[in-house]
This record gives structure tokens, sequence and C-alpha cells, in this order.
């Protein structure tokens, strides 16, 4: 098992069948993420960020279907798995943690019961013993009282300590992939640092591998290995945190990094990314980005770029500007 | 900033306490057998003194509840202060009769955080924006009417070809442009911006937080700027007011605070901002969750989660004192020097 990569995004288009023709909300992304590895999806509100992550346990409902590509998970093909046999792996051996905890857990039922129904529905123990093991994860999650807490429901819990029970019912069944779509986005400052600082803790101590889907940059930085960034559908650009974030290449990454206020900039006018993010149902020919572009040259607007290696094991990026792409009809 | 010392509104021990208790029906306990009725109160704000100058932007920054969004509401008269007094250049408004709040509410606008909740969906563009005119100047003609809404809505940056639309056919970025451009209709003087850019996407956050920069360099406005994001707070504001449970912890020059916070709320705060290079969390870490405003700790409502608590912090209310940077804490422990 060591040799295959945690998870093996291939050629991965998503569809969505509406009443006027498919609308094409993935276009072909890869990407591969090792045992242990975390990465950040990032990108604006339609980028397809959340469909992505969606898409690598086949959480994509009608009308919206896998149309071509492959999920490979600890090298085993899931996206062309039945429903039943992807049940194994849904919330048992990849966890998905969702931005509104009070929306994802069931405000009739209390925190224990859904924990112990989430252990039952995976694995053959006694209800005593899935109590021991949601107790144990719970203190994982530095949560005071474990014992009390499971008796509770979700709305005598804050903000924080929802979320944080979240994230202990994504541990359960002690998965080896966990996607986190906007963790963070409904919770303050403080309490986003507590969460982000407790899932990286996690993730490395117990060496999961994480996708971690936002639009913040800062919590990106902090907590991932790479970046996967995205416009209309695609990657434009992936490569070491460290790297995307001092260097950009992607005129779209740079705009997005001048875009945030920092301090070498207070004060001062952000730079503006002219435009906005194009609609699904007219995503301009050849480049996505080449109407918003301030670096866009005349083949932008016929070609698409590809996803290029500028240096072995570094940023790949697809812009026409780094010249390397080859064209694709 | 020659006219940043004048002083445009003036807040001097605002309370705002909300009455939660319900009918009489639900306010019915027993206590010992014998029935009585009981009240329960949101202490959303306690006694709040605060100085607001021409010309300058003011943000206040909290958590989610601490009261800063009904602090804007209440300078706004949009909530009655349970008891403070709230001056708008010299006259005190808030007290007034809703008649003689008139002229002021035309000084005084508001832009809300989800422009999707606060422009109405059956009203166009033109509707929206002339509104507020048409009430606060009868005596425009039409023809004058139009060409301020077409005025306006050049400056924040909306095509005024588009003014017969409705709402839902634009963006949020734009939507929240048409939010401000009905602010700025009647030419206020003071804007409270109640988290205008949090529901919006990093590159139109920028857009907006450029437009409010310039709105205020244009017409000399004033802004109270409530946010819960600290990144941006550094970016645009003059001054910052830091706010738990609500009360002011402090207030200080934008670059004072981020340079050296003195409360210890507001160290923990400005700990917690995620920053970009930055790959560790060295945040300081607050024991326990936020005390309910119901029931609101003793002393100083931080100390419950304050690591430099002692006896004194418990049992009386720190005042607001300044300190020797010129910053406003209300801190016992930076009075005593040993924070």
């Amino acid at each position: 098992m060591a040799q295959h990569p945690l998870l093996q995004v291939q050629d991965l288009v998503v569809k969505f069948r509406l009443r006027f023709g498919d609308l094409t909300a993935l276009n072909g992304i890869n990407f591969t993420l090792a045992p242990g590895e975390r990465m950040g999806l990032v990108g604006e509100s339609g980028a397809g960020k959340s469909v992505a992550g969606f898409s690598i346990i086949n959480l994509i409902s009608k009308p919206g279907f896998i149309a071509s590509g492959r999920v490979l998970f600890e090298g085993e093909e899931i996206s062309s798995y039945p429903l039943e046999h992807m049940r194994d792996i849904r919330g048992n051996r990849i966890s998905m943690i969702f931005q509104d905890p009070m929306m994802t857990l069931n405000p009739v039922l209390t925190i224990g019961t859904q924990m112990v129904e989430t252990i039952l529905a995976h694995s053959k123990v006694s209800t005593a013993h899935a109590r021991e093991i949601a107790l144990e994860k719970l203190a994982k999650v530095y949560i005071s009282s474990p014992g009390k807490r499971l008796g509770q429901y979700p709305h005598e819990l804050s903000g924080g300590m929802r979320q944080r029970v979240v994230i202990a019912i994504s541990l359960l069944t002690n998965p080896s992939l966990i996607i986190a779509d906007e963790p963070t986005t409904a919770l303050d400052v403080t309490i986003q640092a507590e969460v982000m600082a407790l899932l990286l803790e996690l993730c490395k101590n117990e060496r999961m591998g994480l996708i971690l889907i936002t639009h913040d940059l800062g919590v990106v930085s902090q907590v991932t290995e790479k970046i996967a960034v995205m416009y209309a559908g695609r990657i434009v650009e992936q490569g070491p945190t460290k790297n995307i974030i001092t260097s950009p290449k992607h005129p779209y990454t740079q705009g997005l990094i001048k875009a945030l206020p920092q301090a070498e900039n207070t004060g001062r006018r952000l730079y503006q990314i002219p435009g906005m993010m194009p609609n699904l149902t007219s995503i301009p020919p050849g480049c996505a980005f080449h109407p918003r572009c301030d670096q866009a040259m005349p083949m932008c607007r016929d070609h698409t770029p590809v996803l290029c290696t500028l240096e072995p094991g570094l940023t790949q990026v697809a812009c026409h500007l780094y010249g390397t792409s080859k064209e694709k009809a | 900033m020659t006219t940043m010392n004048k002083l445009l509104v003036r807040l001097h021990n605002v309370v705002k306490h909300f009455d939660i208790s319900g009918g009489f029906l639900d306010r019915i306990s027993f206590t010992q057998g014998r029935p009585c009725l009981r009240s329960t109160t949101v202490k959303a704000i306690n006694s709040v003194s605060l100085d607001i100058f021409q010309g300058e932007i003011l943000s206040i920054v909290g958590e989610s509840g601490c009261g800063k969004s009904t602090l804007g509401r209440t300078i706004l008269g949009l909530y009655p202060p349970t008891s403070g007094e709230i001056y708008f250049q010299d006259t005190r408004v808030d007290n007034l009769s809703s008649d003689a709040w008139l002229p002021f509410r035309r000084q005084m606008q508001m832009v809300f955080q989800d422009p999707y909740a606060s422009l109405n969906p059956r009203m166009t563009v033109r509707q929206i924006l002339e509104e507020p005119v048409r009430f606060h100047f009868p005596e425009l003609k039409t023809p004058e009417v139009r060409d301020k809404v077409s005025e306006v809505m050049l400056q924040v940056g909306v095509d005024p070809a588009w003014a017969g639309r409705f709402p839902h056919e634009f963006s949020g970025g734009q939507r929240q442009r048409i939010s401000i451009a009905r602010a700025l209709m009647v030419d206020p003087m003071f804007i409270v911006a109640d988290e205008p850019i949090s529901a919006l996407d990093v590159s139109i956050q920028a857009q907006i937080l450029n437009l409010i920069m310039d709105c205020q360099e244009r017409f000399g406005l004033t802004y109270m700027f409530i946010t819960h994001d600290l990144s941006v707070v550094e970016h645009i504001s003059t001054r910052v007011a830091v706010m738990y449970l609500g009360t002011l912890c402090e207030l200080a020059n934008k670059e004072q605070l981020y340079q050296e916070p003195l409360h210890p709320y507001s160290r923990a705060l400005l700990s917690a901002i995620p920053k970009l290079g930055i790959t560790n969390f060295d945040h300081i870490r607050l024991k326990g969750e936020v005390p309910t405003p119901i029931n609101l700790p003793s002393g100083c409502v931080f100390h419950t989660r304050c690591p430099y608590t002692n006896k004194r912090c418990q049992q009386e209310m720190p005042t607001l004192l300044t300190a020797s940077n010129g910053t406003m804490v209300a801190c016992h422990g930076v009075e005593e020097g040993r924070i």
C-alpha cells in the first residue's frame, strides 16, 4: 500500500445536465496527494473547488455527473465503485468536514447518538464500546468534560465547540484522508485559529491526508504543504505552498495575493483584478482568465493553456506567458 | 488630516440591554413554591464611551456577539439606548422624537453586511436609489433626482444604463456598490458600515475596500467600520476599538494597536490573524468560551479567560484609562504595570 499515493485525481471532468445543455463545472483536473500530505484548494466562489472536493467521494448528485476521468484512492479506482461499495469509503476511509457545523449536525439528536451511529454504521462493535471510542475522540479534539457533551444537543454548544465535534465525528473511523470544505468560514478569528491548529496537529499525529477547500490564502499558507489554485473549473497553478505564496506565477494567483490587505500595503489602494469570475455557462474561449488578465496576449484568446512544470518538483502553471505550454484544440 | 480633531459623534456611557423575558406566562417561575415574575435581559452594550472624529475611519472589532453591530445601530437610532447619551455635532440625538431625528438621518447612513438581503428585490436600482432622495429632498424635481442617481452610480462604478434593472441581475460586488450608492445618495457625513465585505470574494473585497477609501477621500466621509477581519482593519482604519462582551477593551491608533496591543484580549485577537507565509500557530490560546451576555462575569468581563487575572479583576470593573503611549485601555493589569 505504501507505494501507492493516497489519492490520484486524473483528468476529472464533472458536468451538470441542464435544460439548455451540459454545464462543465470541472474541466479536467489532475492532482496527486501522498499519504499524510496536506493540500489547499483555493479559488473564488464558482471556481469549482467544492465540486472538486465532492466529486472525490462521488457526492455529486443529479443533475451533476462525473463525465470522464478517474479518482484513485490508495491505488483503487473509487470513481467507478457502485453505491454500496462507496459507503465503505465515505465517512470511513475518507471523511468530510463541511462549512457550517449547525447544518452538519442533526439538531434533534444528541452528540452521543450521532457519534455512536457513525461508528456502528462502519464497524461491528457494541454500543458501549462505540461510546468509549466517541469519548476518546472528543478528548482528542480538546473538548472539556466529554462525558457530559455526549448527552447534549448541538444547540447547547458554541460554534467552535460544534465544529470540534464535527472534526471528532470525522475522526471516529480513523480515516486516511479528510476533505474539509471551508471548515472555519463560519467561525471567529480566535476560534478559527484554534480549529485550524487542531486540524494541523491531528493530521500530523495521525498521518492523515488533508484537502482544505478555502478562499482564505492566509489559512492555507498556515496549514498546507501544497496549493492548487482553481479558476473556472480548472487548476491554473499548483505547487508547494511556500513557492506559490512567495512567487506566484499565474497572473490570477498574483492578483489574488496582491488583492489581500497586508502590512506592506497598509492604507494604499489594493490591487483589484478587473471584472469578475465568468459564469460557468459562458466561459471565455482560450484561457478562461484572459478577459481579466493584464498580460493577455492574442494567443490567449484562442488556445487553452495546459498545466506545465516550470522546474521539476516545483510549481506547475497553466499560462502562455511561460511559453512552454503545448497547444490544445 | 487637518479636520481630524473635529468631534463628529460622541457616545457617553451608552448602555443597551435587550429584554428577552417574553410574555407574561413565559416569565412566571417558581421559587420555593411561590410564583414570581422573572426577567431576562441580554446586556449587549455596557457603558461604552467613544469619540468619533471627522474624516477618520474608526473600526470596531471583536468576536460575534460582542455587541459591535448593536453599537452601530444604536448610534444611528435604530435601537434606542437603555441609558447614556449620543451626540452628533454637539446635538444630543438619542432622545429626539422621530420628526426631530429626520435631519440627522440624512447625515448618518448605514451599509449592511449582506447585499442580497439589504436591497429590496422588487424595486429597480433606480427606485432604490431615488427613494432616499425624494424622501429627504422633496423639493427636487424628477430630472434633478435622475441626474443625481446617474452621478452617484458613476461614482461607485456601476453603469447608469443599468438603473432599470433589478438587484438580482447584479453580482454580489455590484450589489454592495449599489448599497453604498444608496447611502451616498443623500450626501451623508457619517456612514456606519456593518461588515460590508464579509459576504464577498477576495478580489471583490479589494474593489469594495478601494471604493470605501475613495469615498472617504472624495467626500470627506467619516466611517464607523464594523468587522471581524483584522487584516482589513489594519489596512483601512485610522483608529481601532476592540470590544469584548459589550465592553470597550482598548481604543488605539491603528499603528499602536498592531505594534503593541496592550489589553490581553487584543493581544490574543491579533495573534490569531492568519498571515501569508507564516506557517506555525503561535497564537495566544484563550481558555474556555465567551460567557453569555445574560449573566455577565463580575468585575472585568474578560477575567474568566484572561491569563493575568487576579482578585481585583474579579471584583472591580476596570475603566478606560489612557496608557503611556496614548492608547485607551480598560485593564487593571496594564494600569498596575504587571502586564
